[in-house]
């Protein structure tokens, strides 16, 4: 029998548990890292120190021209050898959040940009103070601009997730596969997690496409 | 890194580059025709084609690519009961994943091509291939080479996922020679990402030699090479 519905509901409880506990667990604080990390980058580029800047840009370059699985081996087997221990969860939200921080720094670098230039004449006119000025201003205006990307941003990461498998961190698809392995029935297991998938990032995907055309400013 | 040698592994790894760059190859060309075939198709005015061709592209957007790879390598054998080599079914899932995201660039350059200049080929009677292949096309061209390149990179990165299915990629090879060589874990790593950095960087040449080469057949400015743009802020898919 090529499809057994029996075994699929068997172990779908096993998988939504793996998919619950790891999978959108590690997104949630991988992204929150980014956010806060991207954030700070994009400061520390904006602000133009003179070698700090050039420093971070090229840090933010070479995080995003190398892939996650490098990021994660050098990460997972480098840090214990100078004395950090740190788990495979550890690791991997660590490694996600770093990497897709790269991708947030620019984003955020591209929505304050966009800003256009009389906005910030008309608040040095008025002479409002910079916090009123960030806070009023510059950064309302921003966010709208910038929510879809990051949201979309987020969703790929979601979908990178499976990349811990690299370091056998038990999310979604390591499970699938050890449900494969040890039944050697690989259909249902991986049917069922490419529907878990599409049925959470389809609809945030056409959220994000419905957000980007509600914010967009005229 | 007392000790290290890298002199026994260089046969490898060698094997290992070529066998990622083949694969970024091959994932690329093969990336092109499926987003092309499935970008054109959602521009037709029918709605079965249209339709299809939508779903295809959600299905494979939607479900993660790791996924998609273990679908192929060890479903798709019990399902046709045909085992495809899994370097074969790599590069398979690759194109597919990577042409899927592909088809939303083709798509959205194609639309972005003024409407006027389709009317102007009606007016002058042209057929819809010598339209396309003369008129939409060019100037669709120069919109479609940057987000290409990024995908190109992203690409790049994914080839790793070869090493889950046990083919030996560059991934692989590097794997082994730390398994191989205590103490040059370090070394190791940092030696792979540098090379991915500047297969990466190759990509992003290649991407502005041709957006280059593109913009000057429209008589557009070219624009400077630089590597400072890598991966720049669209999203995988992001649609243009």
């Amino acid at each position: 029998m090529i499809w057994d519905n029996q075994f699929a509901l068997d172990i779908l409880p096993r998988l939504l548990k793996a998919f619950l506990q790891y999978t959108l667990v590690i997104t949630v604080l991988a992204t929150l890292l980014a956010a806060a990390l991207g954030l700070v980058m994009a400061v520390i580029r904006y602000s133009k120190v003179p070698v700090l800047s050039q420093i971070t840009s090229g840090f933010l370059q070479f995080i995003r021209a190398t892939p996650i699985p490098v990021q994660l081996f050098f990460v997972y087997y480098v840090l214990p050898d100078m004395g950090v221990l740190v788990g495979a969860v550890t690791t991997g939200v660590l490694v996600l959040g770093v990497h897709y921080a790269s991708y947030f720094a620019e984003v955020y670098r591209g929505g304050i940009e966009s800003i256009p230039k009389g906005q910030w004449e008309a608040s040095t006119a008025l002479s409002l103070p910079m916090k009123t000025v960030w806070q009023r201003v510059v950064l309302p205006q921003a966010f709208r601009k910038i929510l879809p990307s990051l949201g979309n941003y987020v969703i790929s990461m979601f979908k990178e997730v499976p990349f811990l498998l690299f370091i056998s961190v038990p999310e979604l698809v390591a499970q699938a596969k050890d449900i494969g392995g040890s039944s050697y029935r690989y259909i249902e297991p991986f049917t069922i997690c490419g529907l878990i998938y599409l049925l959470a990032s389809y609809p945030a995907s056409v959220a994000m496409r419905k957000l980007e055309t509600r914010l967009e400013t005229t | 890194m007392k000790g290290f040698d890298l002199g026994p592994w260089l046969g490898l790894l060698g094997h290992g580059l070529w066998v990622t760059v083949y694969a970024t190859i091959l994932g690329t060309v093969l990336a092109v025709i499926v987003a092309f075939a499935l970008g054109l198709l959602s521009l037709q005015q029918h709605a079965v084609p249209r339709t299809i061709a939508r779903i295809i592209v959600e299905f494979f957007r939607g479900t993660s690519l790791v996924v998609q790879l273990f679908w192929i390598v060890y479903a798709m054998p019990l399902l046709l009961g045909y085992k495809l080599d899994n370097q074969v079914g790599a590069i398979l899932a690759l194109g597919l994943n990577f042409g899927a995201y592909g088809a939303e660039v083709v798509r959205g350059a194609i639309k972005a091509v003024p409407k006027p200049q389709r009317e102007a080929c009606t007016a002058l009677n042209l057929t819809a291939v010598h339209r396309f292949r003369r008129v939409i096309l060019p100037q669709a061209l120069p919109l479609m080479i940057p987000p290409a390149g990024n995908l190109v990179v992203q690409l790049i990165k994914s080839t790793p996922l070869m090493f889950l299915v046990g083919v030996v990629d560059l991934f692989t090879v590097g794997d082994e020679i730390r398994r191989g060589q205590p103490g040059s874990v370090a070394l190791v790593y940092l030696g792979l990402l540098a090379v991915f950095f500047l297969l990466s960087m190759a990509v992003v040449a290649i991407t502005q030699l041709l957006e280059n080469w593109a913009k000057r057949r429209l008589g557009q400015k070219p624009v400077r090479i630089s590597t400072a743009t890598v991966a720049g802020a669209a999203p995988v898919g992001e649609v243009i």
